[in-house]
């Protein structure tokens, strides 16, 4: 049995050639191998000393086209994805894109994704209560009069739209007939609002039977609580805790309400969290994303990859998309824009800004016939006279 | 001697002038004909000779070269009346806009311009930003009038694509190109930076031009039909018609004719220049062929997936090249490819003639060109080529010294690469060592066909010889097929065993297989293991039968130790390890195989397979070379003594199981039958957020899969491991139980779009139905199994869902190609630098450490860049006891 002190003093003796990370794990493993199989001093020092040199050996080399590696690492797969758009992901029957849609979809940096999803994480002191849960889910979830009315029709001869409340939903949502009337005056055109017996009868003063049809749509879409954009909430138990999941994303809205956990809740629209969180956690979303999607399909994909096509489209504080509007168009090489889209446009454009191409990217050398500035073709020899 | 390259070192962009077109110009074009009657070119005319020459035999008129080896001359048209620019239109109206129309400074008083210049000036070299800038200065300039002369504000309009109008008021006024010219001309020197233009390159008023240049003909070859009648290029007709119109309109305006048909045809010219240059301009009707078709002029034949940028500039065309179907052979290595001996005389490798290698190369060269390894060219001391023929070949032979360069076929050994489109990782080209053999197509080792993912059902791959010494090296160390193993794209295996290699291993290795001493003699004989790591002595002194495990552990490294689960593994609820009664869990222990079978989990390709994943990591990839080839051809070797196969009878399960699938399967209709009379009664409880539809659909959706998997496992209990096609199943060597268990209990559900199949009629998917028939049957359930086989109604359905699998690869490979262009375009310039970091071509840093800790996920372990765990095994069980 060696000194864990031992150990020790030779992770800090051999802690500048490698990672932080690798070092804790070795003290970790170390610990337990210690535990287990009674190392000498020797052996601690031989695995330590194996550990570094294998560190050293999987570096990468200088040279390497790390980028083009990574594209082809996320690329290739893609012909063994699905297309499926929707899908159910376990997750309390919200759809979710996946597959090969979604991953276009992040790599596009679309600023409406398909099915924008929240998950939300409640404070320490109440995610185990469902009741507490529930009330948050009241305070997101959109509700519309709609949702809460038995029926709604247009009353052609006095001009007006007639809506019959529901009670029993009602009380579920917290809404009294006061709030309603509040929530709906703030509708334009509404004149006046009678009600009686659950009957609601809105007035939008002179109008046509045409306008008034156009009123009744957005009275019937008209939010009466709930965030923007949330369509619908549910509740799902995972481990001990009662976790929120949302249809429809609003997260600046959604830390606004308390009891919800502001460190672990996280939408899946990449923009949103630019927007709300910054654009390091854009950069963590879309490596997430990825990731997820692509583990659900059962791919593999080292993460070094995911992390470098992420750092590229945050790396200038915000978030740009791999394609023509983004990375691509934004090249420094004429040439290089030229060959990848809407070729002549580029040309005019270079030729009034008098640009000049330096050719130091691999496009380019391939076009005029020279090595490329990569790998083997990055070193340069000089030789003496 | 060594020539060394031209390196061009940057490319500038700018806009012709007048006079730079006048300059370069060998001839001013003033004939709209190209050939006379006699088929003589015109002079002055389009095909003037002076233009360069496009017959083989005649020569250039201007630089006296022959064709081929003169590159054509420019000549120009003047123009009668200035023109727009198409491709400028845009940005002529942004400047047109921005500066004043009487003193023609930009808009802008002293301090706006300080304060845009200070902006541009602080601006870093990125191009967008500049643009970003130009855009708000000009902005700014078109809202304000004139601070220097404060001439009236008028506003200009663009009518696309080349018109523009100036308004006022109600007034209206048609800004000719004239004028427009005399605007632009008018723009001082130093406002040229803050609208964009660089000064060194351009000028505004070079957007509207008054000189045309005319390409070259070799740009534009004219090419002679069988008839021979000539047909000229696309480019030519369109200059055709504008010297036409060009001539008329100068000729009109000679002779003073009325100022409406000189503005009829100055449109016109300005409609010819305009297609000229791009004749898919949107407003403008496209120019016409004769014939109807649509002329391809500059802009399309520059852009496009078949435009000059990309089908001939960034792919191009290559010599030393040859492409054919690809076969497998067993017996030749993973590092290895079988050429085609007509392939190989064919294909040559330019070796220099040194005193080494001299007798060598007279051999080589007194074999001829038809003779296998011979000689097809020399390139004498003074540089003149010659061609070997046999009748030369002797002469050749006797005169050949050092100095001399032979162009050899290709031989046994030498390096080639060789490529399968497509090309969608860096795998897909890997480097291989030459095998010439008889016939005609390529040979490919099986372990090779995932990173390629070739099959042999017709595929055909290329392959490419190296010309240098250089290139020749680099493809050897770095592209080699044992150097590419390990995948970049998650640090595993791509390379390894599959198919029969698998199952061959696994009834090689379990517990029970035997083999006589002869049978193992002979299989080691014919997998080259004997007398290269087994002596014949081994077979000396032993009188009993050798056990399968036996035969594996003599590939094995003398000093591996691994442990690991096969991929046989039940998964028991409280594993045994080492004393797994299944044999499950395989223990190597310096090169002895102890205990567990070998299978998918060993050695398979792109499966985590754990012992060639070791052998390659630990042991380096020449070891992973040899344990790969000398393991497949032991296992064909042993697989062929004892014997797989796999028929309908696989399958087979007794009546009691097919009863039992039945009842099952009848149950879950009964069921299905319930919630649909439920719904009916209107008794079914909704599901929060469903419509109650849905809610039936999901329900009837759960149970049917139900029902399928419970038919599958009753199934399952009567497939054992005495089945070969169960053996291919659970070993990892081809298809799944699930694949088993449609052919022996029942195929399931069939949807499209995830749903079950419901459209087709009216209400029904068939007409064999009622209308809203939402039982099983009728909506794509297939009770029967491949083994009984399907009714004509489930047939159907069966395809209808097979459809949908064929729609959706066709178009998920349009859809993920596009994708991976768009990737690999936007990260090809990354680079790992001398400093460790990540930067592109612009020197931007993306990451400080590649990958936050600098490891290549080729020689990672799993994602980690040290496998801890692994290094104190290897520590421990190294302990002398």
């Amino acid at each position: 049995m060696v000194d864990l002190s031992y150990i020790d003093n030779q992770l800090v003796e051999y802690g500048e050639k490698t990672t932080e990370h690798i070092l804790g794990q070795l003290k970790e493993k170390l610990y337990m191998a210690n535990e287990k199989y009674n190392l000498s001093n020797d052996e601690v020092t031989s695995i330590i000393e194996d550990c570094i040199k294998t560190y050293e050996r999987s570096l990468v080399d200088p040279g390497e086209a790390v980028g083009t590696i990574a594209a082809q690492s996320l690329g290739e797969p893609g012909t063994q994805m699905t297309l499926n758009t929707f899908h159910y992901a376990g997750v309390a029957d919200i759809n979710v894109t996946l597959g090969l849609p979604r991953i276009i979809e992040i790599v596009d940096a679309r600023k409406d994704p398909n099915t924008p999803v929240m998950r939300i994480y409640l404070d320490e002191e109440i995610r185990e209560s469902r009741e507490k849960a529930e009330d948050i889910v009241k305070e997101i979830e959109g509700t519309t009069i709609e949702s809460i009315s038995k029926s709604m029709k247009i009353d052609v001869i006095n001009m007006s739209i007639v809506v019959e409340l529901d009670t029993y939903k009602m009380e579920k949502q917290g809404l009294t007939i006061e709030d309603i009337k509040e929530k709906l005056y703030k509708l334009k055109k509404v004149e006046s609002i009678e009600d009686e017996d659950n009957f609601l009868t809105l007035k939008a003063g002179d109008v046509s039977l045409m306008e008034l049809r156009k009123f009744f749509n957005r009275v019937k879409g008209h939010q009466l609580k709930g965030i923007k954009n949330v369509k619908r909430a549910l509740i799902k138990k995972e481990a001990e805790e009662y976790v929120i999941y949302t249809e429809g994303s609003n997260l600046g809205e959604a830390f606004k309400i308390p009891g919800v956990d502001l460190s672990r809740s996280i939408s899946n629209d990449i923009n949103e969290i630019q927007r709300v969180l910054g654009i390091e956690a854009a950069r963590r979303a879309i490596v997430d994303e990825i990731r997820k999607t692509l583990e659900e399909q059962g791919l593999e994909v080292d993460i070094r990859h995911i992390m470098l096509l992420s750092d590229l489209m945050t790396m200038e504080g915000e978030i740009k998309q791999i394609g023509r509007h983004g990375i691509s168009g934004e090249k420094s090489s004429i040439l290089a824009r030229a060959s990848f889209e809407v070729t002549t446009n580029h040309l005019m454009k270079a030729a009034k800004f008098g640009e000049i191409d330096t050719l130091s990217g691999v496009t380019e050398n391939v076009i005029i016939g020279q090595p490329i500035p990569m790998g083997t073709g990055n070193v340069k020899l000089i030789m003496k006279k | 001697m060594f020539k060394v390259p031209k390196v061009i070192d940057t490319i500038q962009f700018g806009i012709l002038s007048p006079e730079d077109v006048r300059k370069m110009s060998v001839l001013r074009v003033i004939t709209a004909d190209t050939y006379d009657d006699d088929g003589y070119p015109i002079e002055k005319g389009l095909m003037d000779q002076r233009l360069g020459v496009i017959d083989p035999g005649l020569k250039c008129k201007t630089c006296g070269q022959k064709f081929g080896d003169c590159p054509g001359h420019f000549g120009h048209i003047e123009l009668a009346r200035p023109v727009i620019h198409v491709g400028h239109a845009k940005d002529v109206h942004k400047i047109l806009k921005s500066v004043c129309r009487d003193c023609g400074k930009l808009k802008l008083d002293t301090a706006q311009r300080e304060h845009f210049h200070d902006q541009l000036m602080k601006a870093s070299d990125r191009l967008k930003n500049k643009e970003i800038i130009v855009k708000e200065t000009m902005d700014k300039a078109a809202k304000s009038v004139c601070p220097w002369c404060g001439s009236d504000k008028r506003t200009i309009k663009f009518e696309k694509p080349y018109t523009f109008y100036e308004e006022w008021g109600e007034e209206r006024n048609k800004l000719t190109p004239i004028d427009v010219r005399e605007r632009l001309e008018k723009i001082p020197l130093e406002d040229y930076e803050l609208i964009g233009v660089n000064k060194d390159v351009s000028k505004p008023e070079w957007m509207v031009l008054t000189v045309l240049p005319v390409p070259p003909v070799t740009v534009r070859p004219s090419i002679t039909l069988e008839s021979s009648v000539r047909s000229e290029d696309d480019l030519t007709h369109k200059l055709v018609d504008i010297i036409r119109i060009n001539q008329r309109l100068r000729e009109n305006i000679d002779a003073g004719a009325p100022q409406l048909i000189v503005e009829d045809l100055w449109e016109l010219l300005q409609y010819h220049v305009t297609t000229y240059f791009n004749n898919s301009t949107s407003g403008v009707p496209p120019a016409r062929h004769r014939s109807g078709r649509i002329l391809k002029t500059i802009s399309q034949r520059l852009s496009g997936k078949e435009g000059r940028f990309r089908s001939n500039l960034s792919g191009k065309r290559v010599d030393f090249s040859a492409r054919t179907v690809v076969s497998p052979d067993p017996y030749i290595s993973i590092n290895e490819v079988g050429v085609p001996d007509f392939v190989a005389s064919e294909l040559t490798v330019p070796e220099k003639v040194t005193v080494h290698n001299l007798e060598e190369m007279k051999v080589i060269v007194r074999n001829g060109p038809n003779t296998h390894p011979g000689a097809n060219y020399v390139i004498r001391n003074d540089g003149r080529r010659k061609k070997i023929t046999d009748t030369t070949k002797d002469d050749v032979a006797e005169e050949l010294d050092v100095g001399f360069t032979v162009e050899r076929q290709l031989r046994d050994g030498d390096i080639v690469l060789f490529n399968r489109q497509p090309s969608l990782h860096r795998l897909s080209i890997m480097a291989h060592e030459v095998r010439v053999m008889p016939y005609k197509t390529f040979r490919l080792n099986l372990c090779v066909c995932p990173p390629y993912n070739a099959d042999f059902d017709g595929d055909e791959m290329n392959l490419h010889l190296p010309q240098t010494e250089e290139a020749r090296s680099e493809a050897g160390i770095i592209m080699k097929v044992q150097e590419n193993i390990i995948s970049p794209r998650f640090g595993e295996p791509v390379i390894g065993g599959m198919q029969d290699y698998i199952s061959g291993a696994y009834l090689m290795t379990r517990d029970g297989s035997e083999f006589s001493a002869e049978e193992v003699e002979e299989s080691f004989y014919e997998s080259g293991i004997l007398n290269n790591k087994v002596g014949v002595e081994a077979f000396n002194e032993r009188s009993k039968p050798w056990t399968g495990k036996e035969l594996f552990e003599v590939l094995l490294p003398k000093d591996l130790s691994v442990e690991f689960r096969s991929k046989t593994c039940r998964k028991c609820e409280r594993c045994e390890f080492a004393n797994c009664k299944f044999d499950n869990y395989v223990v190597i222990k310096e090169g002895k195989l102890l205990h567990g079978v070998i299978d998918g989990a060993a050695f398979k390709a792109r499966s985590s397979c754990k012992l060639l994943d070791k052998i390659v990591k630990d042991y380096g990839s020449d070891e992973g070379r040899e344990f790969l080839d000398s393991v497949t051809k032991l296992i064909i070797s042993v697989i062929m003594k004892v014997g797989l196969t796999t028929g309908i009878d696989d399958v087979d399960i007794p009546e009691e199981g097919l009863e039992r699938i039945d009842e099952i399967l009848e149950n879950a209709r009964n069921k299905v039958m319930e919630n649909i009379d439920a719904y009916n009664r209107g008794e079914l409880e909704k599901q929060p957020g469903q419509t109650i539809e849905d809610t039936l659909e999901n329900r009837i959706m759960a149970e049917l899969a139900k029902a399928r998997d419970n038919a599958g496992a009753a199934a399952e209990q009567y497939l054992g491991m005495k089945r070969h096609a169960v053996i291919m199943a659970k070993t990892g060597a081809k298809g799944n139980m699930l694949d088993l268990t449609q052919m022996a209990a029942c195929l399931g559900q069939m949807t499209v779009r995830g749903k079950r199949l419901h459209r087709g009629y009216q209400e029904r998917s068939l007409p064999h139905f009622k209308r809203g028939d939402r039982s099983a049957k009728a909506r794509g359930f297939v009770s029967s199994s491949y083994r009984k086989g399907l009714s004509p109604t489930e047939f159907f359905f069966h395809s209808m869902g097979g459809r949908e699998g064929l729609v959706d690869t066709a178009v998920r490979t349009a859809q993920s190609g596009y994708m991976q262009r768009r990737l690999i375009n936007a990260l090809q310039d990354l680079k790992v630098e001398k400093d460790r970091t990540v930067r592109d071509n612009s020197n931007n840093i993306i990451q400080f450490e590649y990958g936050e800790d600098g490891v290549d996920p080729s020689r990672s372990s799993y994602g980690e860049a040290v496998d801890i765990d692994w290094i104190i095994h290897k520590t421990i069980t190294s302990r002398k006891e």
